[in-house]
């Protein structure tokens, strides 16, 4: 398992370079996002910062393929995925109110034996 | 805003404990989780020094978070375990590949032995052969039934003294519910126990080292020390009931933090009223396995595949497990009921 490898993307005056890895069983994540594990995105600008709320939904409509459930519930994600934020708990960031980075490096590992 | 760890006060906390809410550095989790698996080892008293012990390795977080702490602790604090890895290869192609491939990495990593026992050597079946006889429906009850049996039979063959599993808190949690919900008494009593004591010939007793370890910070650990495990899943049939169980309790723990813990804690201080009729704890008379009937779930599994009667085992066909004891013939219309197989 690779962890995140920061400093390896320019910065964009465009948006936000970011990049996501998920940590899914084979089957939640080829249904999820067509098995890519590795994920490296550019946000729009927008006026105010991007945060974690923000974000979950910019990936459901963006990268997520398939039965979304499996990631997303009611605004945050399904309880037993964990969440690091430059590889720390998210739960220390606050989470959903987290305001992104350039350069950020979010992980998602789902702890649940379907996911 | 980094938050700083609630222990050294020198570092970036990377995660705040389920447990008890404290914000940890690496360094301050590490040695945190190390020291409460032994102190869950020294007051169960797990081990005893010069005994064999056998860790079931799947190649998944728990095994080998298990694997890996297991080694650490036996030096840290001399133990004086043998240690051994036991993985068990089902027989299904393309599944196993790599979660073996880890394990044997694993091997080399922590530098245990390993030894892997095939379905094959242990009861003569591989699970593709299994699902090309009994159809993918029904499958499962084999995946279940010989995969509970698979570490004793391998551990016996192995002769280790113990066996430990890689259970944690939320496992253990998650099959309170399961026997509430089924209504299985037997099951809840027994199942919160950290280790079973040998009952009977064809059982080793097992100890779960993780019982009071959260999968959260078993992931975690696993991660921040970039330890090499596998994703696995039943690629036949995920366990749906099961699944929803975990489900249900990730939504509780979400509300309420302290759920897994207060679970676990029902279920280990239920008592079950003189009167409940329990099943009587017998041994199969062919293998030696616990079993309430005469034959135990996988001798008849066995028994119906090779018969070419793969639905013996399934349903409830406890009257017919005399005659087959005494190999008689079974009737024409028995017969009948035992061969149709839905696909
Ligand atoms: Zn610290
Ligand atoms: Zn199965
Ligand atoms: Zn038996």
């Amino acid at each position: 398992m690779h962890t995140c490898n920061l400093g390896k993307y320019q910065f964009s005056i465009f948006g936000y370079r970011l990049i996501f890895l998920f940590f899914f069983n084979s089957r939640a994540s080829e249904l999820l996002f067509d098995g890519v594990k590795e994920h490296q995105v550019t946000l729009p600008g927008q006026s105010d910062p991007w945060d974690m709320k923000q974000l979950l939904v910019w990936i459901q409509r963006n990268l997520l393929k398939e039965r979304p459930e499996l990631f997303v519930q009611g605004e945050s994600v399904r309880p037993g995925i964990l969440v690091l934020i430059n590889d720390a708990d998210w739960e220390l960031m606050g989470e959903l109110d987290y305001q992104l980075q350039d350069q950020d490096c979010i992980v998602f590992i789902s702890t649940l034996h379907g996911g | 805003m980094p938050v700083q760890c609630s222990s050294c006060r020198e570092k970036r906390a990377v995660l705040k404990r389920p447990k008890t809410g404290h914000s940890l550095c690496k360094e301050c989790f590490f040695w945190a989780f190390e020291e409460e698996v032994h102190q869950t080892i020294k007051a169960a008293e797990l081990f005893k020094p010069g005994e064999s012990v056998g860790i079931a390795a799947s190649g998944g977080k728990d095994s080998t978070v298990l694997a890996h702490v297991m080694k650490l602790l036996n030096e840290r604090y001399n133990y004086g375990l043998d240690l051994m890895l036991i993985s068990v290869d089902e027989g299904i192609t393309g599944y196993r590949d790599d979660s073996l491939e880890t394990v044997k990495r694993n091997q080399q990593q922590y530098e245990l032995p390993l030894k892997i026992v095939s379905y094959e050597e242990l009861y003569g079946w591989t699970m593709d052969a299994i699902v090309k006889q009994v159809g993918l429906k029904n499958n499962c009850t084999f995946c279940g039934v010989f995969r509970r049996q698979a570490l004793d039979r391998g551990a016996i063959m192995l002769k280790v003294d113990k066996i430990c599993t890689g259970h944690n808190a939320d496992d253990v949690a998650e099959t309170v519910l399961m026997n509430v919900l089924r209504g299985d008494i037997a099951r809840l009593r027994r199942c919160t126990a950290i280790s079973t004591t040998s009952e009977g010939d064809g059982v080793v007793p097992r100890c779960k080292p993780l019982k009071y370890a959260y999968e959260k910070e078993i992931v975690l650990y696993a991660y921040f020390k970039k330890l090499d495990y596998f994703s696995t899943e039943c690629i036949y049939s995920p366990n749906a009931y099961r699944g929803h169980a975990r489900t249900f309790l990730k939504d509780l723990e979400s509300i309420r933090s302290s759920s897994i813990i207060d679970i676990i804690h029902s279920g280990e201080n239920l008592s079950v009223r003189d009167g409940v009729k329990m099943p009587v704890q017998g041994t199969c008379s062919r293998c030696g396995y616990i079993s309430s009937q005469a034959l135990c779930k996988s001798c008849v599994l066995l028994e119906g595949l090779n018969r070419g009667l793969p639905k013996l085992g399934i349903g409830k066909h406890h009257r017919l497990h005399d005659k087959l004891l005494s190999q008689q013939p079974l009737t024409e219309k028995e017969e009948r009921k035992l061969k149709s197989v839905d696909f």
